[in-house]
């Protein structure tokens, strides 16, 4: 097994890990798009995502990451086990971050007929796919705008109803699976559909920085974790505890979390002056403000919040306009400025 | 390598044998070479050089550009499978080379997705395998020789690969009678990969490692933290335990003057500000740590090797001058042209003129399931399909036969055969060839414009590509090369500018020669001229009415003969004959579209181009 580079030891890149901390926070803010530059620890910081995780109670035995506290019989294992009266005993276990590595098969994706078992035996069994293993937990695609269209269809078809459904070679089976949608990739590869966009809850436009000083500790910091992974790792494994105990403690906290009604105009205003299509949007904006809100342990989302949270939440959601030469980016920031002024903010 | 006679060797020689060796060190470490030059004896000789001194017995295995999934990361294994009675792995190329080399040949056609597969297994240093029924992950540590055969400046490996491989080797210019073994003994690459774990590097050494590549523009950080790892590799072929001033100078030549974007800036004069410099000793200490750092944790404690030997240590910024100094001597010739077209400071994006990165269709389009079928006529076989559509009649079929006997675990029958269904993509790429000159007036150019983001809005969804090219005065230009990238065509077309003379032939040309390009990339280009037809600039560049209009004619017969569907749109605000002449010398539909806006040509074009094929 290969050593991952700790969270904690990522240099700047804020915006990305905020983004990445909300969604350890809060899952149904719904995925996380890192799009940016080549070389600049995107795919490190989600592969280190899964040590600042809080473990997870499942089904013991369960293919399927059933919650134990769910009503039971969700997916074929469970159901299988509640008609044969067997007993379900919780176990913990770490949140699956399930890779779905470029070059995958469809038949990996969604599951299919358990090659092994056909053949030696002769038994019709499904053998659960990653879409199974991620359920409740992430799945990561590094190079997103890379993947295969029909894996994409796929993943949409998922991503929206939450149950994966496989007929196919005489199987008929249909699971949960709810997962984070974690994508990261480079632009100039090409685009993203924008129907896949529009799935990602927050999206982060990383860049290459460009301060001398910040260049050398990135370059030393990756260079030490290379030549001494145990004593890197082990230097950072504070840091990395107090991360994991603060997204644990806001979780907790993300129930009290509430959002002022300020915060919430603000949100719908924000929307319409950017035009973002559904509400898909203004949810996103609320969650992951309250996430975030509960990460820095304030009680109430008021609109500082807000505002740190807007370009992660919209600035993939406004309609392109090709005529408008300004990024996202800016346009978020130019409706920003405008529902929110700084001198509201200050006051 | 050899018993010839020492002969002269040329620099590019000796340095790509140089690379060879470090290479032949720390194969992972360096992620490999990409060695542009055309097939032949220096090719040969550099690989087999890099061969030679590597340890015995490292395997040293060849790929394809077109190569699929199946052999390049694995999937089941049909003959060991039948025969095991279970599923069984088999790998692929870069699996099966673990520990070793891998060549990619014609790697400046590589697919972007075969690129971003080769750029995971590079990172995570394993195939993470998901295929057919398997799923494993299989430690794979190797580098990669990307042979590059291209010709044109845009003929490249893609960037997702090349931004991992620590060398960029240019052989092109090298002639054969100028190789030779520059004197490195295998030996002491051996002890070498012994040694390069404990080669120690000084914080000032890094430092300016840092501050040079920012200082020729090097946006990648993977580029620094190569050349880290070659001048570790040198100190270790020399026998040294700590990287010195000189492997520093050395790693800069090999790893990042060929990927400089631009000329050192001078060394800063009294009173300049001296924001770009690197910071020196004195003040790394108060570099601000990000705010979330772990008090105390900026960073590791670094190995020091002996510092303090005989005379005081050149500081970070004293060293990066110096490497800088020696080093615009040997940086590219064009540089100067590409920093003339605006290209400085450092920059985080690709800008014109460096390309290759590009999601091009899989070999034989994507796969769309699969049929029952024989294996013949270039249709594949389609492993785990066929196995599945058999595993349900195992029991029947192997019901009295004797378990001790031979013959196949699984009966597998003609019936099972399934063979894969490929859907064929053939991208079309639009080339929009736009008349710049003062008779379009300005206002023609902004609408051009918009229709052709307006355009690409439509074709990425499509994944189809854009290219532009624009003419003026006395030529054409490719603005924007295929691209399917929404901000790249933006970036480029709001840096194009209007005016002048119109040089109509010279314009037919250029965007011939992109379709050209975009054929040979197995693709479909289509022309799309806008013009008013007013052109009096020729082919040689001289003004004569008559004679461009002759040029732009015969430039026309010439797209017609390539056959490539074109359109003119005739933007001109009362029709022009010549506009007309035009479009039926190229064979092509004559559109006229006086006072259409962006929207209106944009859906024209749209309209009058057929839809493409596949």
């Amino acid at each position: 097994m290969r050593q991952v580079y700790p969270f904690s030891a990522i240099v700047g890149q804020d915006e990305m890990k905020l983004a990445l901390e909300i969604a350890a926070v809060d899952q149904s803010v719904g995925g996380v798009l890192v799009f940016g530059d080549r070389g600049t620890g995107k795919s490190t910081a989600v592969r280190a995502l899964a040590g600042l995780l809080p473990p997870m109670k499942v089904v013991e035995h369960c293919p399927y990451n059933c919650d134990p506290a769910k009503p039971r019989g969700e997916c074929p294992s469970c159901a299988a086990r509640q008609a044969a009266g067997a007993s379900f005993t919780a176990v913990e276990v770490p949140v699956p971050v399930v890779d779905l590595p470029l070059g995958a098969t469809e038949d990996r994706v969604v599951g299919a007929l358990d090659l092994e078992r056909a053949i030696t035996k002769g038994e019709k069994a499904f053998e659960a796919g990653l879409l199974a293993r991620a359920h409740r937990g992430f799945l990561y695609i590094d190079e997103v705008n890379l993947l295969e269209d029909h894996l994409v269809d796929l993943l949409l078809d998922v991503a929206a109803s939450g149950e994966n459904v496989v007929e196919r070679e005489g199987l008929s089976v249909r699971h949960p699976a709810r997962f984070v949608l974690v994508g990261s990739g480079n632009p100039e590869e090409g685009e993203l559909r924008p129907q896949l966009l529009d799935r990602f809850g927050l999206s982060v436009d990383v860049k290459t920085p460009v301060d001398i000083p910040t260049r050398v500790s990135i370059v030393r910091r990756r260079d030490a974790f290379e030549r001494d992974p145990a004593g890197f790792i082990a230097h950072y494994a504070d840091a990395d505890t107090r991360l994991r105990q603060r997204i644990a403690a806001a979780r907790g906290r993300l129930p009290e979390t509430i959002v002022s009604e300020a915060a919430l105009e603000a949100a719908a205003r924000l929307c319409v002056a950017l035009g973002t299509d559904g509400l898909r949007g203004e949810i996103t904006l609320i969650r992951a403000a309250r996430a975030l809100a509960a990460l820095e342990g304030v009680e109430e989302v008021g609109l500082a919040t807000l505002r740190a949270v807007a370009p992660l939440a919209l600035r993939h959601r406004l309609r392109r306009n090709p005529l408008d030469d300004a990024g996202s980016g800016v346009r978020v920031e130019r409706a920003l400025a405008e529902v929110i002024p700084a001198e509201v903010l200050a006051s | 390598m050899n018993a010839e006679a020492p002969r002269t060797l040329s620099e590019t020689w000796r340095a790509a044998a140089r690379a060879a060796a470090l290479v032949a060190i720390d194969p992972v470490g360096l992620g490999g070479a990409s060695l542009r030059a055309a097939a032949g004896p220096v090719r040969d000789r550099w690989l087999a050089w890099l061969r030679h001194l590597l340890p015995e017995g490292t395997p040293f295995r060849r790929a394809p550009a077109g190569i699929d999934d199946d052999r390049l990361l694995g999937g089941l294994d049909l003959v060991a499978t039948l025969q095991a009675g279970r599923p069984v792995i088999g790998r692929g190329i870069l699996a099966e080379a673990d520990g070793g080399i891998v060549v990619i040949a014609m790697a400046e056609r590589l697919p972007g997705a075969v690129a971003g597969r080769l750029a995971s297994v590079l990172d995570g240093r394993a195939v993470r395998l998901e295929r057919e029924g398997l799923a494993a992950t299989l430690e794979t540590h190797l580098g990669i020789v990307a042979l590059d055969e291209g010709r044109e400046a845009d003929e490249r490996p893609p960037d997702a690969l090349l931004d991992r491989l620590a060398f960029l080797i240019d052989l092109t210019a090298v002639s054969h009678r100028e190789t030779g073994d520059p004197g490195i003994d295998p030996a002491a690459i051996a002890a070498a990969r012994a040694r390069l774990s404990s080669v120690a590097v000084s914080d000032a050494r890094l430092e300016a490692l840092c501050g040079s590549a920012a200082a020729v523009a090097i946006a990648s950080l993977r580029a620094p933290i190569l050349a880290l790892r070659a001048a570790r590799a040198l100190a270790a072929l020399d026998g040294r335990g700590e990287v010195t001033d000189e492997d520093v100078a050395e790693a800069f030549r090999l790893v990042l003057a060929p990927r400089a974007r631009a000329f050192p800036p001078p060394p800063p004069q009294e009173g300049e500000d001296e924001t770009e410099a690197p910071p020196d000793e004195a003040d790394r200490g108060d570099q601000t740590p990000p705010p979330d750092d772990p008090p105390g944790a900026d960073e590791m404690p670094q190995d020091q090797g002996p510092e303090e030997t005989e005379e005081r240590p050149l500081t970070a910024e004293e060293l990066q001058n110096l490497v800088l100094e020696a080093a615009e001597a040997i940086l590219p010739e064009d540089l100067l042209a590409q920093l003339r077209a605006g290209m400085s400071g450092l920059k985080t994006t690709r800008t014109r003129g460096e390309t290759g990165a590009r999601a091009r269709p899989g070999v034989g389009g994507r796969p769309a399931g699969s049929r029952p079928g024989e294996p013949r006529r270039g249709a594949r076989l389609d492993l785990v399909s066929t196995l599945r559509a058999a595993a349900p009649w195992q029991p029947l079929r192997t019901r009295g036969r004797d378990p001790g006997a031979g013959g196949p675990r699984v009966a597998v029958r003609r019936e099972d055969f399934r063979v894969g269904v490929r859907k064929p993509t053939i991208r079309r790429t639009t080339i929009f060839a736009v008349d710049a000159s003062g008779s379009s007036a300005l206002n023609r150019l902004a609408e051009a414009k918009g229709a052709v983001e307006l355009l690409l809005a439509e074709c990425y969804v499509r994944r189809d590509r854009v290219a532009l090219v624009a003419f003026r005065n006395r030529d054409a230009e490719l603005v924007l090369e295929p691209t399917r990238s929404l901000a790249r065509a933006k970036k480029a077309l709001a840096g194009l500018a209007g005016g002048g003379a119109t040089p109509l032939a010279r314009g037919i040309d250029a965007a011939l020669a992109c379709a050209d390009g975009v054929r040979r990339k197995g693709e479909d280009p289509a022309i799309v001229l806008l013009t008013d037809g007013k052109t009096n600039i020729g082919r040689s560049g001289e003004p004569g009415r008559e004679a461009a209009r002759e040029d732009a004619l015969a430039a026309a017969g010439e797209a017609r003969a390539g056959g490539i569907v074109a359109l003119v749109v005739d933007i001109s605000r009362a029709g022009q004959p010549l506009a007309r002449e035009i479009a039926a010398a190229m064979g092509a539909r004559y559109l006229a579209l006086p006072y259409a806006d962006a929207a209106t040509l944009s859906s024209a074009v749209a309209a009058a181009l057929p839809a493409q094929r596949g």
